[in-house]
């Protein structure tokens, strides 16, 4: 077992940061924790890594208890927080050098687990840290982490502030790393990362609302969304809220998602509807649901329980 | 091992980097020591002195020269009347100011007695104090002479009895000041130091979140704090060197006992100031807490350490404060070595302490330190 959390919950004075989770993660699998700021991910993540001790609850990582054998999980870990954590005045290969030491190592042992990801930066690598852009940072502090070959690997929001490219390189890395047997958990706020991982959880308020593959959590969704366009979205709003069966409105990128209550909802209707509320060029379509629209509907019953 | 070493190279490239810090940590403290023991001065010289001479006679005459002469008073012209001069004592032109009455010489003469009135600003007590007693040394000279010319003139041929008083300041023949305090100024900057890196260093890795990654590796306790404060500990020597340096060329201070009796004390010492430092800084969370939590034991350090003001001098309850002052005791060991060539024995005393001020201070450091929350 990768990672197994039983019933886990620590609050921060009268803030239940995590409430009661379980989750388990298997031997070589890539999973996501997904969910907006504050959600409780970053918690979790210190209370793996040994950093943080829960309140109640127990959690193995790598088949060692994170209270007991909080020594082993330091030597069989990578972790990566979110915010840069490395040596800015140190050079790529100082900071490198500097954790393969102390985790009593060095690099030319491990070289062939980071090679692919150390090339890239290896041209600079007289360039101290602190000068680095953002992928470049990212991939030195993924260097760092895995330069003592750990068998799982913690990564907290590894993407925040990264532009598009570097991050469509890093979840290929991850996905490479992942074939080498490595365990990953990674966090992220952003719902299209989601779909790149084998399974995730769906976390909010410290809570979990769901855990399943990427692809059973689009399929499990109930409700037929619609893509609704008119000139005027922030009206497009507010009509729709009040459309009397209308189950949630939220807008999406350049259209608003629409659900409705009744099963044989006619989009006609609805047309209709907006066209004598003065709205032009309106367009209703069907379309797929994604992960942040299960996302949606879930954190909103979540909320109103 | 191999860990603590190399953390400690770490350290000092880090060190070596901070070209903001570099001249604070090598260059500032000498500075320092170089202005600090040139102003630091409890010696009163200059002292404006102006008189009021009602009595205009060859008595009062003498007397001003008699002022004149010393190199302890610069004395300005004379006021006609008491209130010209007062207004000169409130605009700050003068410090002191001598009245000598109508009828001083014959009041002399014929009395043998006359009055003089003299009038001291006060506003820093110590300086005032200090020209009153100068005031009387030569007012008191100034009778003498009177005195053995009236015995002349009456023809009498016994002298009359005289004590006098010939001073030997041991272990500092000229009472030059620049003797006692600079070995304690350099025990001040090496405090503050030391104190002031040690404290902000580990800080500053929290502040960077470096330490949220060091925690996460198999690093020990100990490997981790040895590595990050023995960088301190050498730059503390470094200074100590260069200072011992320059107050031997620079000051001519003389150094009678054995210098390896001072490294043996501040080796001991650093380590309790870098104990105090960690501590700090297992309890603040920026470096800008830990600053001003060092800058308040420094200031009570300093304020109580003997180093300005004689321990023998203060308060009863004070002095006791002054006993879990470590900069006390370095500050006397390292005069006590310096100008009387104390041996091991002498500082026997001061050394155990500093000991187990050591042990108790990095023990404190070390059990608060913790990798987890």
């Amino acid at each position: 077992m990768g990672i197994s959390v039983k019933n886990i919950s620590k609050s921060f004075k009268k803030v239940k940061a995590v409430e009661n989770i379980s989750f388990e993660v298997a031997e070589g699998e890539l999973f996501g924790l997904i969910g907006p700021d504050g959600a409780g991910k970053t918690t979790l993540f210190r209370i793996l890594t040994t950093l943080l001790i829960a309140d109640e609850g127990q959690a193995t990582v790598a088949d060692y208890d994170v209270v007991k054998d909080y020594k082993s999980i330091r030597k069989s870990v990578g972790y990566m927080p979110g915010k840069f954590s490395l040596y800015q005045d140190l050079t790529i290969e100082e900071n490198l050098t500097f954790f393969a030491t102390i985790f009593g190592t060095t690099i030319e042992e491990n070289y062939d687990l980071i090679k692919d990801i150390y090339v890239q930066i290896e041209p600079f690598k007289d360039r101290r840290a602190g000068k680095l852009s953002g992928g470049m940072k990212q991939k030195l502090a993924l260097c760092c982490a895995l330069i003592h070959k750990p068998k799982v690997l913690f990564l907290d929001e590894p993407t925040t502030g990264v532009d598009p490219v570097s991050r469509k390189e890093f979840w290929e890395m991850l996905k490479r790393l992942k074939e080498k047997g490595i365990t990953i958990l990674v966090s992220t706020p952003y719902m299209d990362e989601a779909a790149l991982c084998d399974r995730i959880a769906l976390i909010q308020d410290g809570k979990i609302l769901e855990i399943e593959t990427p692809q059973n959590i689009v399929a499990n969704y109930s409700h037929k969304i619609y893509n609704v366009a008119s000139h005027d979205i922030y009206n497009l709003l507010l009509d729709l809220k009040s459309y009397p069966t209308m189950h949630s409105v939220y807008a999406f990128g350049e259209f608003v998602h629409y659900t409705d209550k009744e099963t044989n909802f006619i989009p006609a209707d609805l047309v209709k509807y907006l066209l004598e509320k003065n709205h032009s060029d309106v367009e209703v379509h069907l379309t797929n649901a994604t992960i942040e629209d299960v996302f949606m509907e879930l954190a909103s019953s979540n909320k109103s329980n | 091992m191999r860990t603590i070493l190399f953390i400690i190279q770490k350290e000092f490239k880090q060190i070596m980097r901070n070209k903001g810090m570099l001249p604070i940590i090598f260059v500032l403290p000498l500075l320092q020591l170089l202005i600090l023991s040139n102003a630091a001065t409890f010696e009163v010289k200059n002292i404006q002195l102006s008189y009021v001479d009602y009595d205009k006679s060859t008595s009062s005459k003498e007397l001003v020269d008699k002022f004149r002469a010393s190199s302890y008073f610069a004395v300005l012209e004379s006021f006609p009347s008491k209130k010209l001069a007062d207004e000169a004592m409130e605009k700050g032109k003068v410090e002191v100011v001598l009245e000598i009455p109508l009828h001083f010489e014959k009041n002399l003469i014929k009395d043998k007695k006359a009055d003089l009135a003299v009038y001291i600003n006060a506003i820093d007590g110590a300086k005032a104090g200090v020209e009153n007693v100068y005031v009387n040394q030569i007012v008191g000279q100034f009778n003498q002479n009177i005195m053995l010319k009236a015995f002349q003139q009456q023809g009498q041929m016994a002298r009359p009895m005289q004590v006098t008083t010939i001073p030997s300041f041991w272990y500092n023949n000229t009472l030059n000041y620049k003797t006692y305090m600079v070995p304690g100024i350099l025990v001040l900057l090496i405090t503050m130091l030391t104190l002031f890196l040690s404290g902000m260093n580990i800080v500053r890795e929290k502040e960077m979140g470096t330490l949220e990654q060091i925690n996460v590796t198999p690093i020990k306790k100990h490997q981790f704090i040895i590595g990050k404060l023995f960088p301190f500990w050498v730059l503390g020597m470094v200074i100590m060197t260069i200072g011992l340096l320059i107050s031997k060329f620079v000051f001519a201070v003389p150094l009678i006992g054995n210098i390896g009796l001072i490294y043996l004390f501040s080796s001991v010492y650093l380590l309790v100031i870098l104990g105090m430092g960690l501590l700090i800084s297992n309890y603040t969370d920026t470096q800008q807490q830990a600053m001003f939590i060092a800058w308040f034991f420094v200031v009570i350090f300093i304020l109580m350490s003997g180093l300005f003001t004689p321990i023998e001098s203060m308060p009863k309850w004070a002095q006791n404060i002054t006993l879990f002052n470590p900069i006390r005791y370095f500050v006397e060991v390292i005069r006590m070595v310096m100008l009387k060539g104390s041996g091991f024995k002498d500082i026997y005393f001061q050394l155990i302490i500093i000991s187990l001020y050591a042990v108790l201070m990095n023990g404190l450091a070390v059990l608060s330190y913790k990798k987890t929350n």
